[in-house]
C-alpha cells in the first residue's frame, strides 16, 4: 500500500518509483480474470463467483505444485467497480484478450479456468449475444459489442478494470500520475488554466465552467477554501456518480487533490448519498490508505501540502443534492436552498469560500492533467466538451451505464449502444435530465446530445439519467410520477415549489382518472411558468418540465384524457376496462386467479369480466396464455399486443 | 488593468424613477418612499431576507442587455446594481404575483389576509384545490426566524414540502414572549396575551409579571428571566441597562406589523 519498506512516500519521485516496479511486476502476468462487482452483479452473485474463481486457481496452483511443475501461466483475478452492462451481469472479462462472460454462475467457474485460461478455448454459453437486428451470432470480446464499441469513456476509464479497494491496482493503471505532474511541474494557475482550455462543464447538472468556478475562487482572497465533492446522486433511475464512488473511488480523490492543489485547499468534504454504503466503504478505504501513503494530511509528498478529506453522509433528502442546500445540510442545519445573491465561491460552507464540484467532474480532472487540455476539448461539440455518463435505463435492451462523447444522438444512444426497446416495441419518449428534466419524443431521436440542444427541446442535461418509454406508457401518467416524486422531495420552503407542485399533481391526479375539465391545461401552463420563473432554487425552477415538456410534445394525450376519457396506453386504471375477447378457450385460468371474482365462465366457454367488480389489476392478462384478454378505452382496443 | 473606483452607492431606476441607494442593498429595502408597492408576507426589516413567499418578485433589467430581456426576480433578495432597470408591477410581475396569491389561497381559504390581497391582484375565488383548513400558517417562516434571532429557537419548521408545518418540538424553549404571534403575516398562531395574569401560546401556560408601581404587564416570569440572562450575558448588569435590554426585546416583540397587514395604529388582536 505504501513505498516498498512499509513508509509512507517522501516524494513524487518515490511514488513514481514505485509505480514503474508494480508495472515491471505486472509484465509477467499473462492472463487478468476481472469479476464485475458493481451491485448489480453483486446481488446476482459476483462474490460467490469470486471466491470460486481463487479457489479454482488456487486448486490447479496445487495440482501442478503435487506433479512438481512450474506453473506456466501466471494469472491473477480482481473484483471490479461495474463494467456497465448490468442487464447481462454477472460479468466477468479475461485480459488482455477482452473475453467476455455474461450471466456467469459460480460452477460456471471451473469450464473458465480449465477452458478459457489454460487452453485458451471460449465456453460458449456465457458468450454474449447479438440481437437479430444485427444478425444474432455470438461475440467473443466486448470490444465488438456494439453497446462497448459505441461508447468512449473518460470518467469511467477506470471503473470495471481496477479493484477499486487496491492502491497499487489503481498505481498500475497509470493513477497519480495526472497529480504528481500538476505537483511537480505545474503551478497551480498552470492547473486551472489546462482545466479552463478543456472546456469542462459542470457533470451535475448545471454545466457551469469548472475551470472559470475555480479562477473566480482564487480571486478571493481569504485564508480557507472548502473543496467540496457532491456525491449525492438523488436522480431516480441514475448511478453514474454512484459506478464512479464504488468503482473508481482513487480518480475522484485524485481529482479533488488536484482541485485542492490549484486552489490551494486545505479541507475537503465528500457528500455522499446516503443509499451508496459500498461507495461510502470505498472511499473511506482509499482515503485511508491514500493518508497512510502520505498522499494526504500534510506535507503531501514531501511538498508542504496539506489536504484533509472527510466523507459525510447524506440523510435522504434530494434537495440536498442542490448546492447551497448541501452546505446547510454539511454545517449540520436543514438542508433547504437559499438565494444566489452570495456565491459560494465567496460565502459557502461556513461563510466561507467553498468550491463545489460533481463527482464525475472532479474525475475528469485527472485525465485532462494527464492527456491535456487540447485532448479533451477535441471530443465533443463547440459549447459542451469531452464525453458524458449516462445511466440508460427503462424499457431499453441494455440497461446501465454508458459513457459517450458529447453530440452523440439519442437515436444512438438507445438503438445502437442501447439496443432499442424491449420486444422491439414502438419508441414513444425518453426521459433525461432526472426527476426535473423533460421527456422527448421520437421526432427529437436525432438530436445531438449536449448541454445546450437538451435545454432547448425542453428537456436537461441534469446529471445523466435517460429513462426510455415504449408506447404502453402513459405520458400524463408519467409526468404524475415525476411530479409525485417532487413533492416528496421539495424542501417546501418557497411558494410557487411547494404549493404549485401540490397543485399540480392534483390536476394531473384529476386527468388521469377521467374528471379534468377543459382549460386545465391552461390552468396548468400558467401554473408551471410560474414555477418555472418565481421558484427558489432550480429544484423548483426545472419541477415543472417533466408536464410542459410532455404538454409540448404529447399534447393530444392530455387532451384525449380530458376531452374523450381515453388513455391510449392502457395505463390509468379508472379509464381503462378490461375484456375478453371471442378467442377465449374457456381455460378457467383468468377466473382462478381474480382477486376479486369479477369474471364468471364455464369450463371451455368464453369468459365474461364484470366491470363494475373490476378493479384493472391486469392480473387476468398476464396469467392468460392465449392473449385474449384486452384493454379497452373509450370504446377502442388499445392493449392487443402485436405478435410479431 | 485600471483601478475600478469603488463607491457606496449606486444609482438604478424603479419605475422610471432614479433612485440612488446604498451598494449591497436589496431592492426592496429601497422602496419605501417612493410610491411603489411591492407585496410581501416573509420579509421583515429585523430579520435576514429569506425569499420564502415570492410576493415581492420584479422584473429588472441589467445594464448591456437586449431591450426586450428582462428577469423576474425576488426584490427581498437582489441587491441594487449601478444602472440597474426595475418594474415593480408590470404584467408579467402582475401575473405571477396572482398564481402565488392563487396558490396561498387554495392553502389558507380562512385567511383574510391574504384573500384581502388575492382581491388587488383579480383573485376572488382560487382556481386550485382548496385545502380543507381552518389553519392559516403560510410557512413563511418568519416565526421561526424570529425565535432564533431572539435567542430562543423554540420554534421550528417541521417537515418538507406540502406537509411542512411549523411546531414547537422544545416546549420549554418557548418564553412565551409573543414575538412569533404579533409577527405573523397571516395571525396563524392563536393566543391569549393575558387571562387573569396567565398567558398561554403554543399549548403552554404562563404566569404574568407586572410592574407593582404602574400596574404595567412587563411580560412571562420566563421572558423576564430571559431578558435579564441576555443582559447578563452581554456584560449588561446595571439596572439602567437592563431597562434598555429589556426594552429593546419588547420593542422586537412589539415590532410594527408588516404594513399590508394591518393598521400600525390598531392594538394587537388577540386570535382565539
Amino acid at each position: 500500500m505504501t513505498s516498498s519498506n512499509g513508509k509512507p512516500f517522501g516524494s513524487v519521485k518515490n511514488l513514481l518509483k514505485r509505480a514503474e516496479k508494480i508495472l515491471k511486476e505486472r509484465k509477467k502476468l499473462k492472463q487478468e480474470i476481472r469479476v464485475c462487482a458493481g451491485p448489480g452483479c453483486i446481488a446476482l452473485g459476483a462474490k460467490d463467483i469470486h471466491k470460486e474463481l481463487c479457489k479454482q486457481l488456487d486448486d490447479h496452483k496445487k495440482e501442478l505444485e503435487a506433479a512438481g511443475l512450474e506453473l506456466n501461466v501466471t494469472l491473477s483475478e480482481k473484483c471490479t467497480g461495474c463494467h456497465g452492462m448490468c442487464e447481462a451481469g454477472p460479468i466477468v472479462t479475461i485480459e488482455p484478450e477482452g473475453t467476455f462472460y455474461t450471466g456467469v454462475k459460480p460452477r460456471d467457474t471451473k469450464k473458465i479456468v480449465e477452458k478459457t485460461l489454460l487452453k485458451d478455448q471460449l465456453v460458449d454459453p456465457l458468450l454474449y449475444q447479438l440481437g437479430h437486428h444485427r444478425g444474432g451470432g455470438k461475440v467473443k470480446h466486448y470490444a465488438d459489442i456494439p453497446f462497448y464499441s459505441l461508447q468512449l469513456r473518460v470518467a469511467l476509464r477506470k471503473v470495471g478494470v481496477v479493484d477499486p479497494t487496491n492502491f497499487d491496482d489503481f498505481l498500475a493503471e497509470g493513477g497519480f500520475q495526472a497529480f504528481a505532474k500538476a505537483i511537480a511541474e505545474m503551478t497551480p494557475e498552470d492547473v486551472i488554466d489546462q482545466v479552463e482550455k478543456s472546456g469542462l462543464r459542470g457533470r451535475g447538472g448545471a454545466g457551469f465552467s469548472t475551470g472559470r468556478k475555480w479562477r473566480s475562487a482564487l480571486r478571493v482572497k481569504e485564508d480557507r477554501v472548502w473543496l467540496i465533492c457532491n456525491g449525492d446522486e438523488g436522480d431516480p433511475g441514475a448511478f453514474m456518480d454512484r459506478a464512479i464512488m464504488e468503482g473508481d473511488p482513487y480518480s475522484v480523490l485524485e481529482g479533488m487533490m488536484i482541485g485542492a492543489y490549484a486552489l490551494g485547499a486545505t479541507d475537503a468534504w465528500i457528500y455522499v448519498r446516503h443509499e451508496y454504503p459500498l461507495a461510502v466503504e470505498h472511499l473511506q478505504m482509499a482515503i485511508d490508505k491514500l493518508t497512510n501513503a502520505g498522499l494526504l494530511g500534510e506535507n503531501i509528498l514531501g511538498t508542504g501540502m496539506t489536504l484533509n478529506v472527510r466523507i459525510s453522509r447524506g440523510g435522504g433528502a434530494f434537495v440536498c443534492g442542490e448546492s447551497s442546500a448541501l452546505m446547510r445540510s454539511l454545517e449540520g442545519k436543514v438542508g433547504e436552498p437559499r438565494a444566489k445573491y452570495v456565491r459560494s465561491v465567496e460565502k459557502g460552507l461556513h461563510d466561507e469560500p467553498t468550491v463545489l464540484n460533481n463527482v464525475e467532474t472532479f474525475t475528469c480532472v485527472p485525465a485532462i492533467i494527464d492527456k491535456g487540455a487540447e485532448w479533451f476539448a477535441s471530443m465533443g461539440r463547440e459549447k459542451s466538451k469531452g464525453t458524458k455518463a449516462f445511466s440508460l435505463v427503462g424499457k431499453v435492451k441494455h440497461t446501465g451505464l454508458i459513457e459517450v462523447p458529447m453530440g452523440r444522438t439519442l437515436r444512438e444512444i438507445i438503438f445502437d449502444i442501447g439496443g432499442g426497446i424491449i420486444d422491439d416495441r414502438p419508441f414513444k419518449a425518453v426521459q433525461t435530465g432526472g426527476p426535473s428534466g423533460g421527456c422527448l419524443p421520437a421526432g427529437k431521436l436525432n438530436l445531438q446530445v449536449d448541454f445546450d440542444t437538451l435545454a432547448d427541446a425542453g428537456a436537461m442535461m441534469g446529471s445523466g439519467g435517460m429513462i426510455v418509454m415504449d408506447d404502453h406508457t402513459c405520458m400524463v401518467d408519467v409526468a404524475k410520477y415525476f411530479i409525485n416524486f417532487l413533492i416528496g422531495e421539495s424542501c417546501g420552503k418557497c411558494v410557487p415549489c411547494r404549493e404549485g407542485l401540490y397543485q399540480l399533481y392534483d390536476l394531473l391526479n384529476k386527468i388521469t382518472n377521467g374528471e379534468g375539465k377543459p382549460g386545465d391545461l391552461e390552468t396548468i401552463e400558467t401554473l408551471c411558468h410560474t414555477m418555472e420563473v418565481a421558484s427558489l432554487c432550480a429544484l423548483g425552477k426545472s419541477a415543472p418540465y417533466p408536464v410542459t415538456s410532455t404538454i409540448k410534445y404529447f399534447r393530444e394525450e392530455y387532451e384525449e384524457h380530458i376531452n374523450d376519457g381515453v388513455c391510449r396506453a392502457g395505463v390509468c386504471p379508472k379509464l381503462i376496462v378490461y375484456h375478453i375477447n371471442d378467442d377465449c378457450n374457456g381455460c378457467e385460468v383468468c377466473r382462478k386467479h381474480c382477486p376479486t371474482n369479477a369474471i364468471t365462465g364455464e369450463k371451455k366457454k368464453l369468459h365474461v369480466i364484470d366491470p363494475d367488480l373490476c378493479i384493472s389489476c391486469g392480473i387476468c392478462k398476464s396469467v392468460c396464455k392465449f392473449d385474449t384478454i384486452d384493454i379497452m378505452s373509450g370504446g377502442k382496443i388499445v392493449s392487443r399486443d402485436v405478435v410479431a | 488593468m485600471s483601478k475600478t473606483k469603488t463607491s457606496k452607492t449606486v444609482h438604478l431606476t424603479i419605475d422610471g424613477q432614479n433612485v440612488e441607494a446604498p451598494k449591497g442593498a436589496m431592492i426592496l429595502d429601497v422602496t419605501p418612499g417612493l410610491g411603489v408597492e411591492i407585496p410581501s408576507l416573509c420579509a421583515h426589516p429585523g430579520l435576514e431576507p429569506f425569499g420564502a413567499c415570492r410576493l415581492c418578485v420584479v422584473e429588472i433589467q441589467k445594464p448591456g442587455w437586449d431591450d426586450w430581456y428582462k428577469q423576474l426576480v425576488t426584490s427581498c433578495l437582489f441587491q441594487v446594481e449601478e444602472g440597474l432597470k426595475v418594474w415593480t408591477n408590470s404584467d408579467e410581475v402582475r401575473q405571477n404575483r396572482k398564481v402565488v396569491l392563487d396558490l396561498l389561497m387554495a392553502r389558507v381559504p380562512a385567511s383574510d389576509v391574504i384573500r384581502d390581497l388575492g382581491n388587488q391582484y383579480g383573485v376572488t375565488k382560487t382556481s386550485y384545490a382548496e385545502v380543507d383548513t381552518e389553519d392559516t400558517c403560510i410557512m413563511c417562516d418568519i416565526c421561526v426566524r424570529a425565535c432564533h434571532a431572539i435567542g430562543r429557537d423554540a420554534i421550528a419548521s417541521m417537515s418538507r414540502g406540502p406537509d411542512k408545518y411549523v411546531d414547537v418540538p422544545d416546549k420549554d424553549a418557548c418564553i412565551g414572549c409573543l414575538v412569533c404571534a404579533n409577527l405573523c403575516p397571516t395571525n396563524a398562531i392563536p393566543f391569549t396575551a393575558n387571562d387573569n395574569g396567565k398567558r398561554r401560546i403554543w399549548g403552554k401556560e404562563f404566569d404574568l409579571v407586572t410592574d407593582e408601581r404602574s400596574g404595567e404587564v412587563l411580560g412571562t416570569t420566563e421572558y423576564i428571566e430571559h431578558v435579564r440572562k441576555r443582559a447578563e450575558d452581554k456584560g449588561l448588569l446595571c439596572p439602567e441597562d437592563m431597562k434598555h435590554e429589556s426594552a429593546r426585546v419588547k420593542r422586537y416583540g412589539y415590532a410594527q406589523k408588516l404594513s399590508h397587514v394591518a393598521d400600525v395604529e390598531e392594538p394587537i388582536e388577540e386570535v382565539k
